[in-house]
């Protein structure tokens, strides 16, 4: 279990990252927390010749918070966004989410756009970009990029970034006022990869829903979004009718996922799963606390 | 004595080393070493064709390349059947380097030495194996079958066929008003010590001596086995076990591949070399356990009493059986947990399969033997509507019928004969502490919320301490230190500090005084090793024995010295004195001083001695013709039989109607390892004992597909439980003392895993309704049990059906008259 040999770049700001993904082209890795691609390398799953690695470039590690968006740079560890009390009070959905990611440890190295890079359909923060409708920032050599996630996502561990590009940043859209949100998932042990998750934003005006949207961990190839508008928005949160609205909700999202098998838990199993868990969060979300709405 | 020692919780002495970094384990040495790495099979089942290294030999730094063909003499026969035994009639084991064949994935084929890991992997990934490939034989299933064969001489891929009879069991059955018979089955799982396997040899080419470090739970038995294989006098080869990271069985085992190998490189080499074994080497080259299916009738009265016990389990053995049969002798032997079984049979079959060989793991057979005595206990409590508990208490040996003799043969070829334990009093304090007769009312409550709850029990004896022998020796330095070796290895159990507090009772010194070495064939050549939850009981006893022989002697001198009788001394903290005249007296560094009278008075010590040197007799000879010079004793501990530790286990589960995720409340262990020497380490051992049987019953089993090829062998997929997954563990603890040893004790480090799958599996089933017959179960599985329920393809207990009844106002006794009848 150690990694083939490779050649590693320090490269100190983003130019001169991109300067060495132009000339290492194909052979080439970006090097963020380590926390995928280093298991990757050490089972030679991987051998890159060249490892271009960031976390000496200045000035990536923000996480800012404009009226749109919270924008996240490729050097913000997950731990880090977790924490960030700006980012939580513009987007719950952050640290609901985050703190499903991995153990502390794996957090505090681990980056939230390495993540979305590395786009594992297991990975919390794809299906979290995917119900913000956020955007990936890509540099190269070549210049500046911005790709909506639909665009991003090409496949499992497959993204349309290019191999001369860093991302630099993803940019996670704020929800209107009266949003709410949760996020569960299910997983063998306490964070590991889920068995199943799911996100939910539920926008309510004068207590009736008027608009919803779930975005799934583990049971679609790609982030995958469902509106679910259809059943769920006219409906009073808190009335008799919501329960039967959110079991309509949970059987859309069954209908919509299309989860694999493999050792850990069968596709029906997965489906079943994800359709409770949206029935929770759902349930969940209208009984938010206060701080968690917006 | 001012501060008790032995009994005392005191904290471990070698914990500030360990948590601070301050350890060594194997691949903290040698960093002058080269480094060694494998290429393994990656097919369950082939011919090897052709080995081509032509691309590797280039690879800068690699020093050596080695297939079976390279290895002269002992090194390239087949490693030793460490433990035959007349019914293993087809034992096989595998090479150092495979032979032709292959039989499971995993498998060492070539064997590369360089300058370092990096480079050995590089040069084998460019090693092109060509096999032909045989068709695998995997699962019992598929082994029990017998139209593939592992190997071609073992017809059926029975390595062992085995029973035991006591008593008449078809009479018996014949004659039990009731019987019932449960298939189940186990799944494989493993020990996955935090630290894997190593071992780093260095050769003297002029003294023509070999020195190696393992990480062993042996090392007595890798210096003797590599000596063979290398032909080297015993004289010429040391083995060391520094710190070891865990072993849980699978480091007992030896001579590993690797073992042979490498040692056997360092010499061809002249250079000392290392093998440090990686993750998924582990998973794949290592060891298994537990991986049983088993047919189980009995009959019993209409008290639930059992009549007969009949037992067919068929066990899967891997491709080899280097460790002979141990682990299915113990489940046929050790399934009789606390109780009177009436007539007994047990048959097994031993069965080859190309996968990991099965060796023990931390239970070693005992968890298997326990769930199929206990599933048949919920079973008989089920079918005549009694409480579990009183079913279990209505079958108990009693103390008064201690010592037991089951009258059959246990692992070590001696008797099964009990020698105390209170199972009662140990049922008594679980029911106590889980509050097992108020959990009816518990579960009402839960019913209300919409919860589901169920309670379980699990019950066990555990064989301990087994032979042939340990021994200690205690040497009491001029200094007044105190040091102490026994030649059985640590994993971590805490035995520098239990063994230290038995040396410092029995002498009368101070803890931080003692130091103890273990594992080390420099400072005691004459040991067997750490297996057996045999530690503290053959150890521990060795140690006591050897510490009272010096005490003895550090009278006698002192009172020579004092002119004073020996029964008039005492020994407190370190200080010889007289009893009521404390100030008559002189320490055991001056004794050790006077012990050895050839020295020169070179310290502080010395210089005290010399005002005592007039008691010397000038007509006798300094030392004593009967005598040996040096404060110093050793000793050996041999018993006639093991001896038998119990404990019992209660869960409270919580199963989610919907998703079917199951989660421990409560778990409450009662345990009696007779007189305990730190309940503090005991407790932790049984800790970790069920932290690992949690892993066993929901989370740990061995994924391998139909090709034999392990989908799991990694730490991301084979789900060892987080701390997060451990549930908070409740103990209490009766002792009951073995009449068998000098301090009355029995072993604890395996027994908290023993029943954990019984025990969870009683305790779903509880909360469910309908049997649960396999273990590990995953949410999925208890899932896809409701789903087969549902359909009636699965039987509801009888307890369901009876509250059912219950409930719409039949008598739960007329209910039970029916289903019996
Ligand atoms: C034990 C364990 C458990 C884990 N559990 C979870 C979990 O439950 N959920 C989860 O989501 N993740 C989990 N992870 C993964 C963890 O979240 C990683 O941090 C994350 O997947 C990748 O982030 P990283 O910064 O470590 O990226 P790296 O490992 O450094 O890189 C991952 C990939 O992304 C590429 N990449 C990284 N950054 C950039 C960039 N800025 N521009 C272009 N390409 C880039 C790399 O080239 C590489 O291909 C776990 C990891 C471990 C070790």
């Amino acid at each position: 279990m150690k990694p083939a040999p490779f050649v590693h770049h320090a490269p100190r700001t983003v130019g001169e990252a991109a300067a060495v993904l132009a000339q290492v082209g194909h052979d080439g890795k970006v090097l963020a927390g380590g926390q995928s691609l280093v298991p990757i390398l050490n089972m030679r799953l991987a051998s890159p010749a060249h490892l271009v690695d960031i976390n000496g470039v200045e000035g990536l590690d923000g996480i800012d918070v404009s009226d749109e968006a919270v924008r996240v740079g490729a050097l913000a560890r997950h731990a880090a966004l977790a924490r960030s009390e700006d980012a939580y009070a513009a987007l719950p959905l952050l640290r609901q989410a985050t703190l499903n990611v991995a153990h502390p440890a794996i957090r505090n190295r681990g980056t939230t756009v390495g993540s979305i890079a590395h786009a594992d359909p297991a990975g919390e923060m794809p299906a979290v970009l995917a119900l913000c409708d956020g955007v990936v920032e890509a540099v190269s050599a070549r210049g500046r990029r911005e790709i909506g996630w639909q665009d991003f996502f090409a496949g499992p561990l497959e993204t349309t970034l290019q191999a001369d590009e860093l991302a630099v940043a993803v940019r996670f859209g704020r929800f209107p006022t009266g949003t709410r949100t949760a996020f569960r998932e299910s997983a063998r042990r306490h964070g590991d990869y889920a068995l199943a998750g799911v996100g939910v934003m539920v926008t309510v005006a004068d207590g009736v829903v008027t608009a919803a949207r779930a975005s799934f961990v583990s049971v679609t190839d790609v982030p995958s979004v469902l509106d679910l508008g259809p059943v769920l928005a006219g409906t009073e949160a808190s009335s008799e009718s919501w329960g039967a609205a959110v079991d309509s909700a949970a059987a859309a999202v069954r209908d919509h996922v299309q989860p694999e098998s493999d050792i850990h838990a069968t596709s029906d199993y997965r489906r079943m799963l994800v359709g409770e868990l949206t029935r929770r969060v759902l349930v969940e979300s209208v009984t938010a606390a206060e701080g968690d709405r917006r | 004595m001012t501060t008790q020692m032995f009994g005392a919780p005191i904290r471990r002495k070698e914990d500030p080393r360990l948590v601070s970094g301050g350890g060594r384990y194997l691949d903290d040495l040698g960093h002058d070493a080269l480094a060694a790495a494998f290429v393994r099979s990656p097919h369950a089942h082939a011919r090897i064709v052709e080995v081509d290294a032509g691309d590797a030999v280039d690879v800068e730094g690699v020093v050596g390349i080695y297939v079976h063909e390279d290895l002269p003499g002992r090194i390239g026969e087949p490693l030793p059947l460490l433990i035959p035994h007349p019914t293993l009639t087809h034992g096989r084991t595998g090479y150092a380097l495979a032979r032709d064949e292959v039989n499971h994935v995993g498998e060492p084929v070539v064997m590369v030495v360089a300058t370092d890991r990096y480079v050995a992997e590089d040069a084998c990934q460019r090693i092109r194996v060509t096999y032909e490939q045989l068709p695998p034989v995997v699962g019992i299933d598929a082994a029990r079958e017998g139209a593939l064969l592992v190997h071609d001489d073992v017809p059926g891929n029975i390595a062992a066929h085995m029973l035991q009879e006591v008593g008449d069991v078809e009479s018996a059955l014949a004659a039990s008003p009731h019987t019932l018979t449960l298939e189940l089955d186990i799944e494989r799982s493993a020990c996955t010590p935090m630290e894997g396997r190593g071992v780093y040899a260095r050769w003297d080419d002029e003294r023509r001596e070999l020195r190696l470090w393992s990480s062993t739970q042996t090392s007595t038995g890798v210096r003797a086995a590599v000596a063979a294989k290398l032909d080297l006098p015993l004289a010429k080869v040391e083995c060391i076990a520094p710190d070891v990271g865990g072993g849980f069985g699978v480091k007992i085992v030896h001579p590993w591949p690797e073992e042979v190998l490498v040692p056997w490189a360092a010499r061809l080499l002249g250079r000392p070399v290392k093998f440090t074994e990686d993750r998924r080497e582990h998973f794949i080259s290592a060891a298994h356990e537990r991986g049983q299916l088993q047919t189980v009738t009995v009959g019993f009265d209409d008290d639930g009493r059992l009549l007969a016990l009949d037992v067919k389990f068929w066990h899967d053995n891997g491709a080899y059986t280097p460790y002979g049969i141990i682990v299915p002798i113990i489940t046929s032997t050790q399934l009789l947990g606390p109780y009177k079984p009436g007539a007994y049979r047990c048959e097994f079959w031993s069965l080859y399969t190309n996968t990991v060989l099965v060796t023990p793991y931390r239970g070693a057979g005992r968890p298997q033997g326990c769930f199929a005595m206990e599933r048949a206990m919920d079973a008989i409590a089920d079918e005549l509507g009694i409480d579990r508990t009183e079913v279990r208490s209505r079958n108990f040996i009693l103390p008064s019928q201690m010592p037991y003799d089951h009258g059959l043969l246990f692992q070590d070829g001696r008797p099964l004969k009990y020698d105390s334990g209170d199972f009662p009093a140990s049922l008594a304090k679980i029911k106590a502490l889980v509050g097992w007769d108020d959990f009816a009312a518990y579960r009402v409550e839960a019913e209300a919320e919409g919860r589901r709850v169920g309670l379980g029990i699990g019950c066990y004896v555990e064989g301990t301490g087994v032979g042939p022998y340990e021994g200690g020796h205690i040497q009491i330095e001029t200094s007044g230190r105190v040091n102490v070796s026994t030649g059985l290895t640590s994993q971590g159990q805490g035995h520098e500090t239990v063994f230290a507090q038995i040396v410092a009772e029995e002498l009368g010194v101070r803890l931080e005084d003692v130091h103890v070495t273990t594992g080390d064939t420099r400072k005691m050549a004459y040991a067997v090793g750490t297996f057996a939850s045999r530690a503290a009981v053959m150890s521990g006893s060795a140690i006591a024995l050897a510490a009272r022989n010096v005490r003895a002697k550090a009278l006698r001198i002192a009172a020579d010295a004092l002119e004073v009788s020996p029964q008039d001394l005492e020994i407190v903290e370190g200080t010889v004195r007289v009893k009521g005249a404390p100030a008559t007296s002189m320490s055991l560094g001056t004794v050790s001083v006077l012990s050895n009278p050839l020295r020169y008075a070179f310290d502080e010590a010395a210089q005290a001695a010399t005002q005592f040197a007039g008691t010397f007799d000038p007509d006798k000879p300094p030392v004593a013709e009967d005598d040996e010079p040096g404060l110093e004793g050793r000793d050996f501990y041999s018993p006639t039989q093991a001896t038998f530790a119990n404990g019992m286990h209660a869960a409270i589960v919580e199963t989610d109607p919907v998703t079917a995720e199951i989660r421990i409340l409560r778990y409450c262990v009662v345990h009696d390892c007779g007189t305990m020497i730190n309940p503090m380490i005991v407790e932790g051992q049984v800790h970790g004992g069920v932290a690992q049987g949690v892993g066993g019953a929901l989370y740990e089993r061995m994924a391998y597909d139909e090709s034999g090829q392990l989908l799991n062998a990694s730490f991301m997929d084979f789900l060892v439980p987080y701390a997060s997954e451990v549930p908070t563990i409740e103990t209490d603890h009766l002792e009951t003392p073995s009449p068998l040893n000098p301090l009355g004790i029995k072993g604890a480090g395996e027994a908290g895993c023993i029943p954990v799958s019984a025990v969870i599996a009683s305790a779903i089933e509880d909360a469910e309704g309908f049997p649960i017959s396999r273990m590990p179960i995953s949410p999925n599985d208890l899932w896809e049990l409701r789903r087969q329920h549902a359909a009636g393809e699965i039987p509801s207990l009888h307890r369901a059906t009876r509250s059912a009844a219950r409930d719409a106002g039949t008598t739960e006794a007329t209910e039970a008259k029916e289903t019996t009848a």
